[in-house]
């Protein structure tokens, strides 16, 4: 399937190692990935904070670019915060055809209109919504058999719960549990699977910030998880980047690795962990592969 | 909408039961209690109590999801045990036994019943929760226009249950944080045209290190309200007006956070991460990173930039230089924002207040899109 791709700016910033990773696993999911390139930052829901209209217009421009790619059925981003931020965005502006009309009448001066009912999906959702998890198990080459992971979504993807349109029959909050069973995992359930990692406020209370981080990574270290996987760029900031820092503010030894969820699928799918930029993390991920042999999991 | 002319089935409620003074652990309670569907875990729980164990201890006033006392967890959510119906609890649960928890960040007094004095309570009064005439205060009513008081109407519809306050992830780590409820009370009178501390109110709220910009922005808040006030988003507002119309520029970083985020996308399109660390802390330009708070804060998270440039995580060129998006979609996003910030007041679609377009339910198809000459006029 064609898709019109948005990665998002820390996927090609300080975490290049996911969109790296994604360009490697899209072909063999046969996703057609057509970038978008002149796409501005989704904000991060602070331009919002900053000005609504300021927000809303420029999600609606990389809307529009998206609209323009020719053959693609729907538009792909890697990142929560990207989900959430455009699909808060997105929800006024399809919600009221004059408020659209007024943010379209700012593009028009460079010929772009956005036309409401965008569909706009993170990689999970299009993993498990439109390739399905039946196809995903035959697809796998290398099961992560006695592999304990531990799923991290980040808020932006699972609250608020009505906009994300999660409900019994799109249980959009259980999808990352679901695919780790589809590719031969065992799921770890923790305290901290579906809380903040604590990176919006890491500029202004890094304590609390890091408190968050550590806090999690402890629960999933308690409940023995070999790693994490995370849909969100920003939560691996977090969680992988900042590591050596939560754990001094928790007092305990951590090293948990986190995954990108395009690495954890490209390991599934028999890709080498090089090649996903496994060796990028700041916490090496010896307890998800052995490098020598490229076998998965703790035990192996 | 649940039926009304079910006959009475059979739940089982899993009630977390605690007394601290008897000394003993907290420990789970189950009984079987009979109700039509429709009804409420409220009356599940009254009906345990009356039938089974009279110790259990729950608050509960009107029934009818005004009076905000009976606020729970039910199956780890938090919200109004007479505003859920027991079906519905049934089916959201992980075994068909609906469990009953006390609220969160709080401390428990007894079973489901929370200290709110000890923390929502105080929090509330911490943000001044009365309206500080303006002055002079005219000889009759005050005139405001009709919209500015529909503005703060979501704020005013907390009936305080608490539910916000329960599964807050900021104050699970900081318990000191003000917190959503009561800073959606603040937002109330923030809001007010007729209040006459609007400055006063937002200098004391971004200057505390547990104030407006300790929100970690989590949603959780948005989702626990059972009356749609959207604690989170008044929060932001708060910041929006002291950061853009009182021109606060607090000790926390959070005004040159926000302001570092909007002039990086202006500058690059793109964030351009290794600037938001220095110039969050030493102020909004490149020279940011040369005032003595930045350096500080830059030598503390050397060893973490080293570390990301040794695994190859970032480029050195990347960490100095950012990345851009081509040049004429920059001078169009340029554009934007000179267009939209040029203007004389911000304009805020509220959907609480505005509502959606009857046919706003519908998915249109994805596909090239042309123009919307179809779309009404703009208008502010």
């Amino acid at each position: 399937m064609k898709v019109a791709y948005w990665p998002g700016c820390v996927s090609r910033g300080f975490t290049p190692e996911l969109h790296g990773s994604m360009a490697r696993v899209a072909p063999l999911l046969d996703i057609e990935l057509v970038q978008l390139d002149r796409a501005s930052c989704c904000g991060a829901g602070v331009i919002a904070e900053h000005n609504q209209e300021l927000a809303d217009t420029l999600n609606a421009r990389t809307f529009a670019l998206a609209q323009q790619v020719e053959g693609a059925e729907l538009m792909m981003n890697i990142c929560s915060t990207c989900q959430g931020a455009q699909g808060e965005c997105q929800e006024r502006l399809d919600a009221n055809a004059e408020y659209r009309a007024h943010v379209n009448s700012t593009l028009a001066d460079e010929g772009l209109a956005y036309e409401k009912g965008l569909t706009n999906k993170n990689f999970l959702w299009l993993l498990i919504e439109e390739i399905g998890l039946e196809k995903l198990k035959s697809m796998v080459r290398r099961p992560l058999r006695n592999l304990k992971v531990g799923p991290f979504y980040g808020c932006y993807i699972v609250r608020p719960r009505s906009r994300l349109g999660i409900d019994a029959e799109h249980p959009r909050d259980h999808y990352l549990e679901q695919l780790i069973e589809a590719l031969g995992g065992t799921v770890i359930e923790y305290a901290g699977m579906r809380k903040c990692c604590g990176f919006p406020i890491i500029t202004m209370n890094k304590d609390a910030s890091l408190k968050q981080a550590g806090r999690h990574l402890g629960d999933a270290l308690d409940a023995e998880a070999d790693c994490l996987v995370t849909p969100c760029p920003l939560c691996h900031l977090n969680l992988d980047m900042q590591q050596p820092l939560a754990e001094k503010v928790v007092g305990r030894e951590l090293n948990m690795p986190v995954l990108h969820l395009p690495q954890l699928v490209g390991l599934a799918l028999g890709l080498e962990p090089k090649e996903l930029g496994l060796s990028r993390h700041v916490v090496r991920p010896t307890s998800v592969i052995d490098w020598s042999t490229s076998v998965v999991g703790a035990a192996a | 909408m649940a039926e009304t002319h079910k006959p009475p089935e059979r739940f089982t409620l899993r009630m977390r039961r605690y007394d601290p003074e008897s000394g003993e652990a907290p420990y789970w309670d189950e009984h079987t209690i009979e109700l039509e569907p429709h009804r409420s875990v409220l009356e599940g729980i009254l009906q345990a109590k009356a039938k089974f164990d009279g110790s259990i201890g729950i608050r509960c006033s009107c029934r009818a999801a005004i009076c905000g006392s009976c606020g729970v967890r039910i199956n780890g959510e938090p919200g109004l045990a007479c505003h859920t119906h027991l079906d519905h609890a049934k089916a959201s649960s992980k075994d068909g036994v609906i469990e009953v928890e006390p609220m969160g960040n709080m401390p428990v007094i007894k079973d489901m019943i929370v200290d709110m004095d000890a923390v929502h309570w105080k929090k509330v009064q911490r943000v001044t929760p009365w309206l500080i005439n303006k002055q002079p205060i005219p000889e009759r009513e005050y005139l405001v226009d009709r919209e500015s008081m529909v503005d703060v109407t979501q704020s005013m519809a907390c009936i305080q249950c608490g539910a916000c306050v329960s599964d807050c992830l900021a104050m699970e780590v900081d318990p000191g944080f003000i917190g959503p409820a009561a800073l959606a009370k603040a937002y109330r009178f923030v809001g007010d045209p007729r209040d006459d501390e609007e400055r006063e109110r937002l200098l004391d709220l971004s200057e505390d290190p547990q104030g407006i910009f300790d929100c970690t922005h989590c949603f959780k808040c948005v989702d626990a309200c059972p009356k749609d006030v959207n604690p989170m988003g008044q929060i932001m507002r708060l910041r929006r007006i002291a950061g853009a119309d009182q021109h606060i520029n607090d000790q926390n970083n959070g005004h040159r956070h926000e302001e570092t985020i909007v002039t990086l996308i202006k500058d690059y399109g793109l964030l351009h991460e290794a600037e938001m660390l220095p110039r969050s802390y030493g102020g909004n330009s490149w020279f940011g990173k040369f005032h003595p708070a930045a350096g500080k804060e830059l030598l503390s998270s050397l060893p973490v930039a080293i570390r990301g440039v040794m695994k190859r995580k970032m480029s050195i060129k990347i960490a100095l230089f950012g990345h851009k998006i081509p040049k004429q979609d920059l001078s169009a996003v340029k554009k934007i924002y000179e267009k939209v910030e040029g203007k004389p007041e911000r304009y805020e679609l509220n959907l609480y207040v505005s509502g959606e377009d009857e046919d706003a339910g519908t998915l249109a198809t994805v596909g090239a899109s042309e123009t919307a000459a179809d779309a009404p006029e703009a208008s502010a």
